[in-house]
């Protein structure tokens, strides 16, 4: 059951896209996603794969062609990173609301400027409210499970959304890990055909794709895509129900780790949840009650799930690995304490930017956050709750 | 599919507004947003033919007997090429509305 390998997370999504075999790729080089298109431009000259591969001049033409191809009826993939995604934006809203099922693999990366290429979650968070769905990734594993489901769920009938699994840039991308790999054979039965019911390539009923859609239409049309968010829930447990069928992984909308007694908590995405389970487990030898609630499923978001998870607690802390610049929080924080507070779920809530540009997050820094919130657990209140995690200030 | 309009309830619209059917746009009155109306003066019309190939759209009907006759307005705009390019003053040009 299973192939045992050691890959790095672009490898382990090359392997995934290999495996998938789509119909077009489109993809332009950005570090650090560029190795993924890299390694499947291999698979495609080795005639691994049957993919037309489309080496455009900009990231702004990959989601275009993509939108061609799967508007055409085909399966269209990219993978991107930060300033490349920005480049798309215009093309991901026409995306998602042309209700293309595109996959595109995202390595997490801050959005430049001044000039960085190293991990945050700005380019993810740049585009939340852009109606893709978003999944997230801890590690090489992970963001080859979730590319393998990506089909399923964005393709599903009642769905029809595109489709982002989000992995850290350089943490996770290349790094190399060990990897559980499914054969080939078992990946093309699990992802199965797509065979759309509609596409502009049927010479048996000329279509019309994406006309002018004025005042009279445009928002019913969101809202069908609203519906179709929520819909999206659903049939992302059921793949995930079905994928640990067959490889016995589960994946729930978010993982809890050691969260059932714990009193204090923290809620955070992609690798940094590895380093929280690392401290997690050594504050549970010292007899502190510490836990986490890793999130994978950023969109559509479990705001109703989280706020139940997190109720019992006496304080949680919210990692957001990009800041909002408003004055109130980071993104994650602003999704996890409204759900508590829409839930009507009152537990002392504080935010920690932190990782800003690749900024390292150690454990030590985890340790932080916990000592933090004990002592918020003793005193009930959190104050300041726009904080910073690694930053260098004046006096500290 | 045709009879989607401004009381369609949003279950009953295609997703993402396609249209499952070729052919379509001239369902698509663009005349509505017209303001100076063509008014066609038959009897000063000699049917020179000059006038419906400068028109932009479809607005100037032409019969098999290579005659036109009056003024489509669902599609014309009010743009008055075919006024100005008429030799007879068989066109004139009148605000919408008065």
């Amino acid at each position: 059951m299973g192939i045992r390998e050691r890959l790095s997370g672009n490898e382990a999504v090359a392997v995934a896209m290999r495996q998938i075999n789509p119909d077009v790729v489109a993809a332009f080089p950005i570090t650090p996603s560029t190795e993924i298109p890299q390694y499947f431009s291999t698979f495609v000259a080795n005639g691994q794969v049957d993919t037309e591969f489309v080496a455009v001049e900009s990231e702004h033409s990959a989601m275009s062609a993509c939108i061609g191809a799967e508007a055409a009826g085909s399966r269209a993939m990219t993978a991107t990173s930060a300033n490349g995604l920005s480049l798309m934006w215009e093309m991901i809203y026409i995306a998602s609301s042309l209700r293309l099922p595109i996959i595109l693999n995202l390595v997490n990366r801050a959005v430049s400027g001044p000039l960085n290429i190293h991990n945050d979650h700005s380019d993810a968070m740049g585009v939340r409210d852009a109606g893709w769905i978003m999944l997230f990734s801890e590690n090489n594993q992970e963001a080859y499970d979730n590319t393998l489901m990506a089909h399923r769920i964005a393709e599903h009938p009642k769905v029809k959304l595109p489709l982002m699994v989000c992995q850290d840039g350089f943490i996770t991308s290349h790094s190399i890990e060990n990897i559980e790999l499914l054969e080939d054979d078992k990946v093309k039965e699990f992802v199965g055909e797509y065979h759309p019911e509609h596409y502009l390539l049927n010479k048996k009923e000329p279509i019309a794709i994406g006309p002018l859609d004025l005042q009279a239409y445009l928002f019913e049309h969101k809202a069908q895509q609203a519906e179709a968010m929520n819909n999206a829930k659903e049939v992302i447990a059921e793949v995930a129900a079905d994928f640990e069928k067959l490889t016995g992984r589960k994946y729930s909308f978010f993982e809890e780790y050691k969260l059932d007694d714990a009193e204090i908590a923290i809620v955070c995405m992609n690798s940094t949840a590895g380093t929280t389970k690392a401290v997690v487990d050594k504050l549970r030898e010292q007899g502190v009650k510490a836990g986490l609630l890793k999130i994978r499923m950023f969109r559509p978001f479990p705001a109703e799930e989280v706020a139940k998870s997190l109720e019992h607690l006496k304080a949680v802390a919210v990692l957001d690995k990009s800041d909002s610049l408003n004055g109130m929080g980071g993104a994650l924080f602003e999704d996890v304490t409204s759900g508590m507070y829409v839930s009507g779920k009152s537990v002392p809530t504080i935010n920690y930017v932190y990782g800003i540009g690749g900024r390292d997050t150690k454990e030590t820094d985890i340790e932080k956050v916990y000592t933090d919130l004990a002592e918020i657990a003793k005193s009930g209140k959190a104050e300041n709750p726009y904080r910073y995690l690694g930053l260098r200030r004046e006096g500290e | 599919m045709t009879n989607i309009d401004n009381n369609t309830p949003m279950e009953k619209m295609t997703i993402g507004g396609d249209i499952y059917e070729s052919g379509n746009a001239k369902e698509f009155k663009t005349g509505d947003w017209r303001s100076l109306c063509p008014v066609w003066i038959e009897e000063k019309c000699t049917q020179c033919g000059l006038c419906f190939p400068v028109c932009p759209d479809d607005a100037i009907p032409v019969g098999d007997d290579q005659k036109r006759t009056n003024f489509n307005y669902d599609y014309c705009k009010g743009c008055g090429v075919c006024a100005q390019v008429c030799p007879f003053k068989a066109i004139e040009m009148k605000e919408e509305g008065k």
